[in-house]
């Protein structure tokens, strides 16, 4: 017996040490990039994976220069970046979680149209409607920072009506109806009883939208005038858009400014992030 | 037919209709609905600007057809769907499976091979060139000059990416497999293989299912890191005078065609993102066939 649970003991530590060695390799991309950030433009390309030390030592410099580049202020693009994500976050919670609310409650016709609608609208790609859907949003003016929350709220209400409803059917109706007995309104029920107990599915709809909003490059790219708004994914591009002639390590130093505040986010909110990926993977 | 339950609401909450069910009926329509339909009524058209587009009938969908780099991107896209998905899963199950048998520090691993999921598809393309052309360069080449390195490279991204996904739900599913049903196997003597074909896997097997429709349509979606990591390169040079871009997948295809081709080609563009959409909606529609047959078994 005891000779099994050594070999027990010795099949664990080389799983063991197998996994460290694996996540060490799965961080070196992202390694790989804040090493380059510190090096002069000109070693990035021949000595890429060299510490910078020496003379292939930049500095701050890479980070101070790429503010600029493109002929356009990073810190513009992280301003839209963070404005469009969380006011289009802001507004599909609290619009599909009404109109979920509706849905569920209210037995029409209309009502399993819009549903059935919304179930369709989670299977088509994107470039079914890109063409179109930027064409309707320039006519209707939806082109700016601050209207194209709008048309987020439109393209992502399928999912997020999806998990919603599902959710909502499995509230008891009798805590409703205790607050209809005690003369409370539909209105009033909805924000103070329904709303509140919706949390759960709203942090996981609340992370699916973000991670999809903050990392979308092609919407905001087709939709909003790309010379005077940017998002930081459609600044990357860009620049990339002029490689060879781009310079590499203060790009670099961009793109490690751009994934740090996401990573802060996910060891910030590693457990909910997890949990509303597992629960929105019912979208193809 | 059974018989829905509703809410005492049911009536005083239908007055409220333009308020719950309004903002999001108005946005729906703009950002869905009507351009879905225009965008079916306009395949069949010729147009430079939707407002003088003329009806063609199918003439679109017979030049998407026909349209050499639109099939090459075809089975390119299906090549490397098919490939990445066997990877992802695989990779992702042994991860998962390594991660359920206790071993200490589990859950930094999980986070860790989480992480990538995190970045957006056009800074990962970014890096991953970056990284790529920082080895190949040392050979001379560069992943800009062959199709293959352009083909693998793009699936060791989306590994990095995606084993950390289907990894969470796989573990989800680990987690769920009853305990005694592998105490039963270890007492019959069932080896460790044994157990975890015969008890282990057949229990997953709705996760499994999840996942790999989940990375095959993610598969045939991708765009922005083929965009960002070789963006169709390198190219061909048709002896008809079109060019084939060897590492350009469908959605890039019907992108380039409506943004970089001339501008007669917005019908086509059109009729290919309408086959593109059948192509993928028709996988959405077999998973879930293919989940609800199992549901009834189970």
């Amino acid at each position: 017996m005891s000779s099994d649970l050594n070999a027990e003991r010795r099949r664990k530590t080389v799983l063991s040490i197998v996994l460290a060695v694996i996540c060490i390799i799965y961080v070196l991309p992202v390694l790989t990039v804040v090493i380059n950030s510190f090096k002069v433009n000109t070693y990035v390309k021949t000595d890429t994976f060299a510490l910078p030390t020496g003379e292939m030592w930049a500095g701050f410099s890479n980070f101070i220069k790429g503010m600029t580049f493109g002929n356009y202020p990073f810190w513009n693009s992280v301003k839209y970046s963070v404005f469009i994500t969380v006011a289009s976050t802001a507004l599909i919670l609290l619009f599909t979680s009404m109109a979920a609310w509706y849905i569920a409650r209210v037995n029409s016709f209309f009502c399993k149209v819009i549903y059935y609608l919304c179930v369709f609208s989670m299977v088509v790609p994107f470039q079914m409607v890109m063409f179109t859907l930027s064409k309707t949003a320039d006519s209707l003016q939806l082109n700016t920072p601050w209207t194209i929350p709008i048309v987020y709220l439109g393209f992502g209400a399928g999912l997020s009506i999806f998990m919603f409803v599902g959710f909502v059917k499995s509230i008891p109706l009798e805590i409703e109806e205790a607050a209809a007995i005690d003369g409370c309104g539909p209105v009033r029920t909805f924000f103070t009883v329904v709303f509140p107990m919706l949390k759960p599915t709203m942090i996981s709809v609340g992370i699916l939208e973000i991670m999809w909003v903050w990392n979308d490059y092609l919407l905001p790219y087709l939709v909003l005038d790309i010379n005077e708004y940017r998002t930081i994914p459609i600044h990357i591009q860009y620049l990339k858009g002029s490689y060879g002639t781009v310079d590499l390590g203060a790009t670099m130093a961009l793109i490690l400014l751009g994934i740090i505040p996401v990573i802060v986010f996910y060891l910030v909110c590693q457990k909910h992030i997890i949990k509303g990926v597992a629960a929105g993977a019912v979208k193809g | 037919m059974k018989k829905r339950i509703t809410g005492i609401f049911s009536n005083p909450l239908r007055r409220w209709f333009w308020l719950f069910l309004g903002p999001v009926t108005a946005a729906f329509a703009i950002g869905f609905v009507w351009p879905f339909i225009q965008g079916i009524y306009l395949s069949f058209c010729k147009f430079k600007l939707i407002k003088n587009a003329t009806f063609i009938g199918f003439g679109n969908y017979i030049s998407a057809l026909s349209d050499a780099s639109f099939r090459h991107s075809f089975w390119y896209t299906a090549l490397f769907a098919v490939t990445s998905l066997v990877l992802i899963n695989v990779l992702g199950f042994a991860a998962a499976y390594a991660l359920t048998q206790g071993i200490k520090g589990s859950n930094l691993y999980r986070t860790v091979f989480f992480m990538p999921n995190l970045i957006g598809g056009i800074v990962l393309g970014y890096i991953w060139s970056m990284i790529f052309d920082g080895i190949l360069s040392r050979y001379g080449t560069s992943i800009l000059l062959e199709t293959r390195y352009g083909f693998w490279g793009l699936i060791i991204l989306m590994c990095w990416q995606q084993i950390g996904y289907v990894m969470i739900i796989y573990i989800a599913g680990l987690q769920s497999v009853p305990e005694d049903m592998l105490e039963a196997a270890k007492i019959d003597g069932a080896s460790r293989w044994q157990t975890l074909f015969r008890v282990t896997i057949p229990n997953v097997m709705p996760s499994i299912t999840i996942c790999t429709f989940l990375s095959l349509t993610n598969g045939f979606k991708l765009f922005d890191q083929n965009l960002a990591l070789t963006g169709g390169q390198p190219f061909i040079i048709q002896p008809d005078g079109s060019t084939i871009k060897t590492t350009e997948m469908m959605a890039l295809n019907i992108y380039n065609t409506f943004y970089n081709s001339n501008s007669a080609s917005k019908g086509v563009a059109q009729a290919k993102a309408v086959l593109f959409f059948i192509l993928v909606a028709g996988l959405g529609l077999a998973q879930l066939a293919f989940t609800r047959k199992r549901e009834v078994q189970q």
